[in-house]
């Protein structure tokens, strides 16, 4: 057990893994000099520039590059720095690391690991702070894991490398510094975390947000239960149905804007299966300003996330 | 006297002709477009014809090993063949049966064969490109001898992962032979109106890839070109272009007449069918036994498609991903 950050675990589970195996390497921009988050911060030092490959910005290849990497065997852990640049690579992620071992037949497969930092990051405005988790949710062959927590960031990063799928892994940006526990736990993807019970409401989450919904449970007038969903696809159906079983009443939180965002197919789920009251609370249809007051109203914070309590 | 290695060459254009007609054939009404109507046909979905194109894929792959790679485009039949897949095993998947290389999963745009280093045929064009790149840098980390093999169209020079595959390639001294199969239409527009500048070759060499170009209809040409470039990339001199100009016998898809190309180009291209100009080389007897060859050989193939099992419905869940895959709700 060792307190340490966000950033700092997932480097360690990286570490584990490079050391451990021969195939994995790390394919990005800047990552030789540690990451612009320092979430690779010696890797390059310590395995060398020939498997922590430094590239050209080019977001199409350097995804491209991974599949071909992982067809000829290999297990690529790819650097995208924020989702929002790898649109740039949607093509690749979508049509051909997504598709490929089930339109080749199961021939060939991509374990490879996409980084795609994801969320609101003090003011980086429209194109550096988007959530775009249900993009890649939607898209058979993707496994999607949004990790909340320095142990979850050591313990997902570990099962997204030992997936044997592409893993679209969308770490938020304002987390990197946070810091806490870690132990060698073993993450399983597709395994949410009740990290308090409550009788009155279920509140799932992800990511950043269940900070803030932790902090809206405490203070709220009723009791919450809240769940930290960590993998969207899959999703732990089991955990969210038998909760909102018993709560008659789901509150589903992310940062990602509402419409068409990941908490409708939550809500949608739980409506359909228990007929429990669903609610969804999510960022408004607007871009993200840069300016702090218009950047806050982007923002899911406590408050709001207490007053769509009360509105249950 | 026609060597051993002629014979080879000319057999190989000869099984892919044979294989495109066949293929042609049986996807008479595959698709609802260019006017065509949609029937009933073994072969379904667009199918890219690669007919006249086939010195190609045989001057190049006849360099190859089982254990090099090679990439492809939509139009990939030809590439796939010369690389040593089953023809039996190909037709199977144009009719998407579960006998298919791709147990009927890919089709034509996708078909693949791993066990001969076919990293699969591609519905999207350029995206082989750094999907070699990227194959050539796993051969790169490994220490391996391998050789990547990328054919991409002429229409790929204008999007973008041309220029960063190449790039890629040149910084890393990657062993990739890019091969530009250029066929002068990108769909039902020539690529000459669309493309500004000097071209493919002279886009590869700004970008830092030497290479040259080639008559890629005389496949003695293109294995000679081949040749050079490969022995120059097995040497380390890092990734080389190949420009192999030919000709799009057919439309975009079977389907399409391609009645807006200029007449009088279709047959001047008709006349440089790259068969033909092979058979200038070989004994007439040895023509004729080689066509009869791969003749038989592809009804043997149509036959076998015909009866193959198609793959149960259960095996649309297989192949997914081993964490969450779909199914009916």
């Amino acid at each position: 057990v060792a307190l340490t950050t966000y950033a700092a675990a997932s480097c360690a589970a990286l570490r584990r893994e490079l050391a451990r195996d021969p195939n994995v390497v790390v394919v990005g921009e800047d990552v030789g000099r540690g990451g612009v988050f320092q979430q690779y911060k010696g890797l390059q030092q310590e395995f060398g520039a020939a498997r922590v490959i430094d590239t050209p910005i080019s977001e199409a290849t350097i995804v491209g590059a991974a599949v071909g990497m992982a067809l000829a065997g290999l297990r690529p852990v790819v650097e995208m720095r924020v989702v929002d640049f790898a649109l740039c690579a949607i093509d690749e992620i979508v049509n051909q690391a997504a598709k490929a071992r089930y339109m080749f037949g199961g021939q060939g497969r991509v374990p490879m690991v996409a980084r795609l930092p994801t969320g609101l990051w003090s003011g980086s405005a429209a194109q550096h702070s988007q959530s775009l988790e249900a993009w890649f949710a939607h898209i058979p062959g993707l496994v999607v894991v949004a990790p909340a927590t320095p142990q979850d960031n050591y313990s997902l990063l570990n099962a997204a490398l030992e997936c044997g799928d592409p893993v679209i892994y969308m770490e938020h940006k304002e987390l990197w510094g946070l810091e806490g526990e870690v132990t060698e736990e073993k993450g399983e993807l597709g395994r949410a975390r009740v990290l308090r019970e409550g009788r009155d409401a279920t509140l799932v989450t992800w990511s950043r947000t269940v900070h803030a919904a932790l902090e809206a449970a405490q203070k709220a007038p009723m009791s919450v239960e809240v769940i930290d969903l960590r993998t969207l696809w899959p999703w732990d159906r089991e955990t969210v149905l038998s909760s909102a079983r018993k709560t008659r009443n789901l509150l589903v939180v992310h940062e990602a804007v509402q419409v068409g965002g990941f908490g409708a197919e939550i809500a949608a789920t739980v409506a359909e299966e228990t007929g429990a009251k669903v609610k969804r609370l999510g960022a408004p249809r607007v871009p993200v300003g840069y300016s702090t007051p218009l950047e806050d109203e982007a923002r899911v914070t406590a408050e709001r996330i207490l007053l769509a309590l009360e509105k249950l | 006297m026609p060597t051993e290695r002629d014979v080879a060459l000319y057999r190989t254009m000869a099984r892919i002709r044979a294989f495109e007609n066949a293929a042609e054939e049986a996807s008479r009404g595959s698709v609802a477009a260019f006017g065509a109507s949609l029937s009933r046909s073994n072969v379904r979905g667009p199918l890219h014809l690669s007919t006249g194109q086939e010195a190609v894929p045989a001057g190049v792959c006849i360099h190859l090993e089982k254990t090099d790679f090679l990439t492809s485009t939509h139009r990939g039949h030809g590439h796939t063949l010369a690389k040593g897949a089953s023809m039996e095993r190909m037709m199977c998947e144009l009719f998407g049966r579960a006998s298919g290389t791709n147990r009927g999963k890919g089709g034509s745009m996708h078909i693949a064969d791993f066990s001969v280093g076919m990293l699969g045929a591609n519905g999207v064009v350029a995206d082989g490109m750094p999907i070699a790149v990227g194959a050539a840098h796993a051969v790169k980390i490994r220490g391996e001898k391998r050789i990547v093999a990328c054919f991409f169209g002429d229409g790929a020079i204008n999007r973008g992962p041309f220029l960063e595959a190449l790039n890629w390639a040149a910084v890393h001294r990657l062993r990739v032979l890019f091969v530009c199969e250029d066929n002068r239409w990108s769909a039902t527009t020539p690529t000459d109106a669309m493309t500004a500048g000097e071209g493919a070759l002279a886009r590869a060499r700004a970008i830092g890839v030497p290479g040259e170009a080639v008559d890629g209809n005389d496949v003695f040409a293109v294995d000679g070109a081949a040749g050079e470039l490969l022995a120059k990339i097995r040497k380390g001199d890092g990734p080389q272009f190949l420009h192999a100009i030919t000709y799009r016998f057919k439309g975009h898809v079977s389907v399409d007449a391609a009645a807006y190309r200029d007449k009088r180009e279709v047959a001047r291209a008709l006349e440089n069918d790259p068969l033909k100009i092979a058979e200038g080389r070989l004994a007439s007897a040895t023509v004729k036994r080689i066509l009869e060859e791969a003749q038989a050989e592809v009804a043997r193939a149509v036959a076998a498609a015909e009866a193959a099992p198609w793959p149960a419905p259960g095996e649309a869940y297989e192949d997914v991903q081993d964490a969450g895959s779909g199914r009916w709700r």
